[in-house]
């Protein structure tokens, strides 16, 4: 039961959130995008052995989206940041396979 | 204190209440509890608490627990418990105990009410916060309570303190992330019949803590030697406490085996309790402390450099003797003893420190692996820390070096019969993990989860000079690997963690405003998703097919009316919402005039259908969009998903509106003139009221939006009304529709007569892999503007030609409706050689359509659209049915009865 | 060999003593010291990896072949599943691999010549409402064409099977009926992993334990060894068997796949006298259970919702699985939680796997088993063997490319088939 800082509600029970995965991958212009790169977009996000930037949503609270650094081993937490502002440095060592900054 | 009787295996034992079932089975000279599991041998009480692996017993009054060791189980009146072999049962009756959970956030957590932990609790009531001290004692104390001793009174103090809060009998199971903790409180069984009527027999607490200390303590270890089983043979703490505090008096001669000093205290408190102590037999070479000093000064005899080779039973198979070894000149001495009391070193309880990860250290100096943990989150202390409180000076040692005869016997794993000698194979097998060779002699897999063997194990693994790496220089445990184990520490009864989430409470069950007429009209109904809808309204002695027969011919041919309340609804406002809807359907919203309703059909990222409804513009910048009853909260999810985090520059607010907003639809030829009764204050006639439209109106004095939509192809009018008011309205349609037979219909009926007009339901003429266009739906596609789940219909797969299509299905014999999900099959197909026969679709929907007077079916065909006409076969198990490919649209393809 | 049958018919309810395990060889595999160069590495030493190596051994007469193990042998996904074995998938495709793996798991003790437990007593998959009904009865069907044993069970024949199952209406989600595969069944899982590296260990291939792969030799796009924490070990060819790990190892080698890292729980009873003969699954209210051989309960729960390498969950998807269980079994009421222990399961968007070449010549992949792996061991060992062989896919796994998401022939297992396991 991870202990999660929503930016809006503070520290709750991981049951009140959904998870979103990677954040920070931009809805592509679907008509600039070859197939192999729209297949990406679609089916490909990080998986890093570490710290990861990740998208969770407070479904049972007020039902906003943030990101969100945790950390994919130790499952420590890291900063809360909203969507669309600057992303807080990662808390340690990004994984080898960490998201593109 | 008050003596009570108990049942054990039949007889009746005397106890003190609140004893130890152990105690009291040992007081009344019981040695030996029970056969072990594998090897049918004699055993006996061993230890003093959840450590046990002897003596398990299943409980036969009260709750009926399936397994718990005699030494934690408190005497009541009128207890019953039978002993194991290591194998439980479960009872049949069903188990009326109550079982609660409870959620607590606190400042500080302490784990264990011993000295250690309420000096923790202490310093943290000093440092200004609040504390929740738990142990799974029923009371504080710790180790003093084994010594009988009383707590200090600055400790005794801590207790009353009004910023602490103690629970006893209260065991954390379980660590787990950002200083969550599981703990399992029994709060009655100790009662026996005198529990209070209602208390909860467990209660689970999900306790949340800033910092959490764990004191667990430790227990204390065996040593692997021959014959080390045979009841007579007990951990030393655990014997000197028997006999000291509990009264025991059915020893006459002990022994004592020691690596450290404790065994030394354990044998003055058997000394002066009376039972004679004929040697302390210490593996070290010397020893000095008070301990020692206060033994020697008793007389007992200390005998240094010697330990326990092998014992000698009796005819009951109980301890007569044990057979000593100078360790110097490998000499052999036979003792006659019925008391062995091993004291192998103390074992701190690291089990929730590597629920989370954290590797305990090993200390040569403790003879133990300890967890030196200090963090704001999370402390040790006690005996976990390395704090050992007093001149213990262990040896490391596990055990004397044993012949492969002697190995037989030497058990490591006590309640898996593991021996040394199956270790020694494994290691001979070629495994050097301690992983590997607990799992293949089972070692530390049982009821104690390997809370005395798992050290030994590395014990007996450092002597067979065997490291993790295979090589064979490690002779410290530091180097054969650390212990970890699971959650939880102590087994937990699935009951008392399922609490109170069964039967109606297990999962919320919703229910439209109109349920309890329905209920009262005698629906059948099913479950979808949350909710219970209707699934017919059988009359007196009517089969489901009859119902559905006469409801749908009611919708077709008179006037008929359905709850469609569970539809999702989400409110969809603000300058951009038709922007929104553009990009979100695949067709376009933004061109829809107000007071217009529009289907819509939405798709994934990757092109695939995963919704659909009907959405109606309220206003220039107010839609109502209706979703699948089962899609509903999904649909929300996925609209904040896109505002949120794509497109907030959209000015677009989303609400769901489900339970605000009852629907309520009307159908059929006489509906109309049914509604128009009640409505007064609009027209609805075809032209002042035409189809898709929707409309605000007054029935009697309650506002309702009226919209012209229809989902079976006749003519229909959903009502939508406030959530409050909708069974007013139902019933004042029943009692005005009697005229015209108004017909109540459920879900089957809903579903022939869209299947009858080829309408889709999502999730079951779809699975997930279907576009717009598989489903012949491509005139809801718009080619103008940009949509999610566009782009990937251009992907290969997504365009290929013989993709499974959305037709219709005729089955030649009219009167046999073809099964759901039946598979579609060239008419001359038979197996290949490997007995699989390829099929070309399968049925997605299929009914008796009483218009038709016959049966039908949509189902998914390859290539179907271009299939118009041709003959399938469809097996069913052995018989085999034909059909015919045909348009999906059974019923007036020329949408003439909807006005 | 003796295949360990049940001591109870299906049906019944009884006492019984404890069985003595069988007695587990006197040597298993050596464990070495990594040679300098091999005709193919095999990164995993789980039960998949053990089994490609197997059958390039013996199908394929390639035998300078390397197991690199990172931790201990078979100590990930195949030490952490609930064994459950089974064929009756929705798609050709999967219907396919697995029925091929089952069928090789039919004579995998005599061809091993070891006994694993392996044990056919039935998988039993519930239904719990009108539509969950319809989508059992369409895989039936499925099943039926592919010449794979299903069946249909009303809730009585369910009861007759399981005595000790609640088909009342006054359980939250009542049981419907269920599909039954008669052949489905389980086995003793560390004793699969071990059967294989020490019958692939009889046939030559080294097994190497504690040695991480951190990097590739990757030159003109073409694999020539690995990098690991012993040194460099050329290879002529290198196969990824990684399970929850294959996406940080596709990324060392250059390319990504679409696999997400999720926990998955499981937990065991101390032993229980027999009370259930019979595999049962239910993906609407999660609830997988076994009783083993010993006489433990074994359950599944679902995933966790987040991307995890910890090997461990969320206790209250215990405690949720557990309510459920006692819905479904009243009399489970007393029993008690053991242990509970978590895995790493790489699950793929389709949760399918992805088993064939990659972009790296003579690199080649077998991930993506997520929640369902162990029952697809041998078949998964067999086809990825056949392909590092050929250097090109087996008919079987054709469809499992990881080319299929650039194509969007997806192969969905999670919509229309319910759950994995």
């Amino acid at each position: 039961m991870l202990y999660i800082p929503c930016p809006h509600c503070g520290l709750r029970n991981e049951t009140e959130f959904h998870y979103g995965a990677e954040a920070g991958v931009a809805y592509p212009d679907p008509n600039a995008l070859a197939d192999s790169e729209w297949a990406k977009y679609l089916h490909i996000r990080a998986n890093p052995k570490g710290w990861l930037a990740e998208r969770w949503v407070h479904f049972a609270g007020c039902g906003r989206w943030f990101n969100l650094w945790r950390n994919t081993v130790t499952h420590e937490i890291g900063p809360a940041y909203l969507p669309f502002t600057e992303q807080p440095k990662a808390p340690g060592n990004i994984g080898q396979e960490g998201p593109k900054a | 204190m008050s003596e009570i009787s108990f049942i054990f295996d039949d007889n009746i034992c005397k106890g003190q209440q609140g004893e130890p079932m152990a105690a009291a089975l040992l007081r009344s000279g019981l040695l030996s509890i029970t056969n072990s599991t594998y090897h049918s041998r004699p055993r006996g009480v061993i230890g003093l608490g959840v450590e046990e692996p002897n003596a398990l017993v299943q409980l036969v009054s009260g709750t009926q627990e399936s397994m718990r060791p005699a030494t934690i189980i408190e005497v009541a009146e009128g207890l019953n418990a039978r002993s194991l072999t290591g194998i439980g049962a479960l009872p049949e009756l069903p188990d009326e105990a109550r079982y609660d959970k409870t959620n607590r956030y606190v400042d500080t957590l302490v784990i264990g009410a011993g000295v250690a932990g309420l000096k923790a609790a202490d310093k943290a009531i000093q440092a200004g916060y609040q504390v929740l001290l738990i142990d799974d004692q029923p009371g504080p104390g710790g180790h003093l309570r084994h010594l009988g001793t009383g707590l200090p009174v600055a400790l005794r103090d801590v207790l009353t303190n009004n910023k602490l809060t103690y629970v006893p009998r209260c065991t954390a199971v379980g660590l787990y992330d950002q200083n969550y903790i599981v703990a399992v409180e029994r709060r009655s069984d100790h009662l026996g019949g005198a529990a209070p009527a209602g208390r909860a027999r467990i209660r689970v607490w999900h306790i949340r803590t800033d910092r959490v200390v764990l004191a667990p303590g430790a227990f204390q270890r065996p040593l692997i030697f021959a014959n080390n089983d045979r009841p007579g043979i007990m951990l030393s703490h655990a014997a000197a406490t028997y006999v000291a505090i509990h009264g025991v008096q059915i020893f006459k001669r002990a022994v004592v085996v020691t690596v450290d000093n404790q065994g030394h205290r354990d044998a003055l408190r058997l000394h002066q309790a009376g039972v004679p102590v004929q040697a302390i037999y210490d593996v070290r070479p010397a020893a000095g402390g008070a301990s020692v000093d206060a033994a020697k000064a008793a007389g007992i005899p200390i005998r240094f450099r010697t330990t326990i080779l092998d014992t000698v039973s009796n005819e009951e198979g109980t301890l007569q003797s044990v057979i000593i070894q100078d360790l110097d000149t490998n000499e052999i001495v036979e003792t006659t003893a019925d008391l062995l009391a091993v004291s192998g070193g103390w074992t701190p309880i690291a089990d929730l420190a590597t629920h989370i990860g954290i590797k305990p250290k090993w200390s040569e100096e403790h003879a133990a692996f300890l967890v030196h943990h200090g963090t704001d989150q999370l402390q040790t202390a006690g005996m976990l820390a390395g704090d050992f409180g007093g001149d213990d000076d262990p040896a490391v040692f596990f055990g004397p070096a044993l012949d492969d005869e002697q190995a037989r016997h030497a058990y490591i794993d006590l309640q898996r019969d593991a021996t040394l000698h199956e270790l020694r194979r494994a290691v001979g097998a070629g495994l050097h993990s301690i992983e590997h060779i607990k799992r293949y002699t089972t070692i530390g897999t049982s009821h104690d989860q390997g809370k005395t063997s798992g050290m030994l194990t590395i014990g007996a693994l450092c002597q067979l000079n065997i490291n993790s790496q295979g090589g064979n220089s490690g002779l410290s445990p530091a180097d054969v690997g650390t212990l970890s184990f699971r959650p939880p520490y102590v087994p937990v009864p699935f009951a008392a963690l399922a609490g109170r989430e069964r039967g109606p409470l297990s999962d919320p069950i919703r229910i439209t405003p109109v349920h309890q007429w329905h209920v009262e009209a005698g629906a059948i109904f099913e479950d979808v998703g949350q909710w219970k809808r209707p699934w017919y309204f059988p009359k007196q002695g009517e089969s489901m097919e009859d119902a559905v027969r006469r409801e749908c011919m009611a919708a077709r041919e008179g006037v008929a009316v359905m709850d469609a309340s569970t539809l999702g609804k989400i409110d969809i406002q603000g300058p951009d919402a038709a922007v929104f809807l553009d990009r979100i359907y695949t067709n376009m919203f933004s061109t829809l005039p107000e007071g217009q309703c529009r289907y819509g059909l939405m798709c994934k990222a990757d092109g695939i259908a995963f919704d659909d409804g009907v959405t109606t513009r309220l206003g220039k910048n107010h839609f109502l969009m209706t979703t699948t009853t089962g899609g509903a909260a999904g649909v929300l999810a996925w609209l904040e998903e896109w505002l949120q985090t794509e497109w907030p520059d959209l000015k677009v607010y989303c609400t769901s509106v489900t339970e605000h907003i009852s629907t309520i639809a009307l159908v059929g030829p006489n509906s109309r003139q049914l509604l128009q009764e009640l409505v007064k204050d609009i027209d609805l006639s075809k032209t002042a009221f035409p189809f898709m439209h929707s409309r605000m109106a007054t029935i009697d004095d309650i506002r309702v939006r009226i919209a012209r939509i229809s989902f079976s192809g006749e003519l229909a009018f959903e009502i939508n009304v406030a959530w409050g008011h909708a069974r007013y309205i139902w019933e004042r349609l029943w009692t005005l529709g009697r005229p015209y037979d108004l017909t109540a219909y459920g879900t089957e009926t809903m579903h022939v007569l869209r299947a009858e007009k080829g309408y889709i339901i999502i999730g079951q003429d779809t699975d997930g892999t279907q576009t717009p266009y598989d489903l012949n739906m491509s005139w809801v596609v718009s080619k103008k503007k940009e949509f999610i789940g566009k782009r990937s219909f251009r992907l290969p797969y997504l365009q290929a030609t013989a993709r499974p299509q959305l037709v219709g299905l005729l089955p030649e014999n009219g009167e046999e409706v073809i099964p759901e999900g039946a598979y579609i099959t060239e008419l001359n197909a038979h197996p290949d050689e490997h007995g699989k026969t390829s099929h070309t679709g399968f049925v997605t929907s299929s009914y008796y359509s009483p218009t038709l007077g016959r049966a039908f079916a949509l189902a998914l065909v390859a290539d179907g659209l271009n299939r118009m006409g041709e003959e399938v076969a469809v097996p069913i198990g052995k018989k085999v049915l034909h059909a015919t490919i045909c348009d999906s649209v059974f019923i007036d393809k020329e949408n003439i009865r909807r006005d | 060999m003796t295949n360990t049958n049940d001591t109870l018919a299906p049906g019944t309810i009884g006492r019984r003593r404890a069985a003595a395990l069988p007695e587990q060889p006197p040597q298993l595999w050596k464990s070495v010291k990594p040679k300098k160069a091999y005709d193919i590495v095999i990164v995993g030493g789980g039960g998949h990896g053990l089994a490609t190596a197997y059958y390039l051994a013996k199908n394929h007469g390639l035998t300078n072949i390397a197991v690199v193990e990172k931790g201990w042998l078979a100590g990930g996904n195949t030490a952490r599943n609930t064994t459950i074995i089974r064929s009756n998938y929705l798609w050709d495709e999967s219907a396919a691999i697995y029925e091929h793996s089952l069928k090789l798991w039919e004579t995998l003790e005599e061809d091993l010549g070891y006994e694993m437990f392996f044990s056919q007593r039935g998988v039993l998959t519930l239904a719990h409402s009108v539509s969950d009904v319809r989508l059992k009865r369409r895989n039936l069907y499925a099943n039926a064409l592919n010449g794979i044993d299903s069946e249909w069970l009303t809730p009585e024949e369910v009861k007759k099977l399981v005595p000790i199952i609640n088909i009342s209406e006054d359980v939250r989600y009542p049981v419907h009926g269920a599909t039954y595969q008669p052949r489905g069944g389980i086995a003793k899982h560390d004793w699969v992993a071990w059967g294989y590296a020490k019958a692939a260990s009889d046939l030559g291939v080294d097994i190497i334990q504690g040695t991480e792969v951190t990097g590739f030799d990757i030159r003109n796009n073409k694999v020539h060894g690995v990098h690991t924490s012993q040194g460099t070990i050329a290879a002529g060819k290198v196969g990824l068997v990684a399970a929850g790990h294959s996406s940080l190892l596709a990324n060392l080698a250059g390319f990504s796949i679409p696999i997400q890292s999720r926990p998955l729980q499981a937990l065991v009873s101390p032993l229980l006298e027999q009370v259930l003969n019979t595999v049962v699954m239910s993906g609407a209210v999660h609830v997988y259970v076994s009783q083993a051989h010993k006489g433990e309960l074994v359950m599944g729960a679902g995933t966790d919702a987040f991307n995890s390498y910890a090997q461990r969950g969320g206790f209250h998807v215990i405690e949720h699985q557990l309510a459920a269980a006692l819905e479904l079994f009243p009399i489970f009421s007393r029993a008690q939680v053991l242990r509970t222990w978590g895995g790493i399961v790489d699950i793929a968007p389709d949760a399918s796997p992805i088993i064939g070449v990659t972009p790296v010549e003579n690199l080649f992949i077998n991930a993506g088993w997520g929640t369902g792996g162990f029952k697809a061991t041998p078949g998964s060992g067999w086809v990825m063997a056949h392909t590092i062989a050929h250097g090109t896919p087996h008919e079987l796994n054709k469809p499992f490319a990881l080319d299929r998401f650039l194509t969007g022939h997806l192969i969905d297992e999670h919509g229309a088939a319910g759950v994995a396991h």
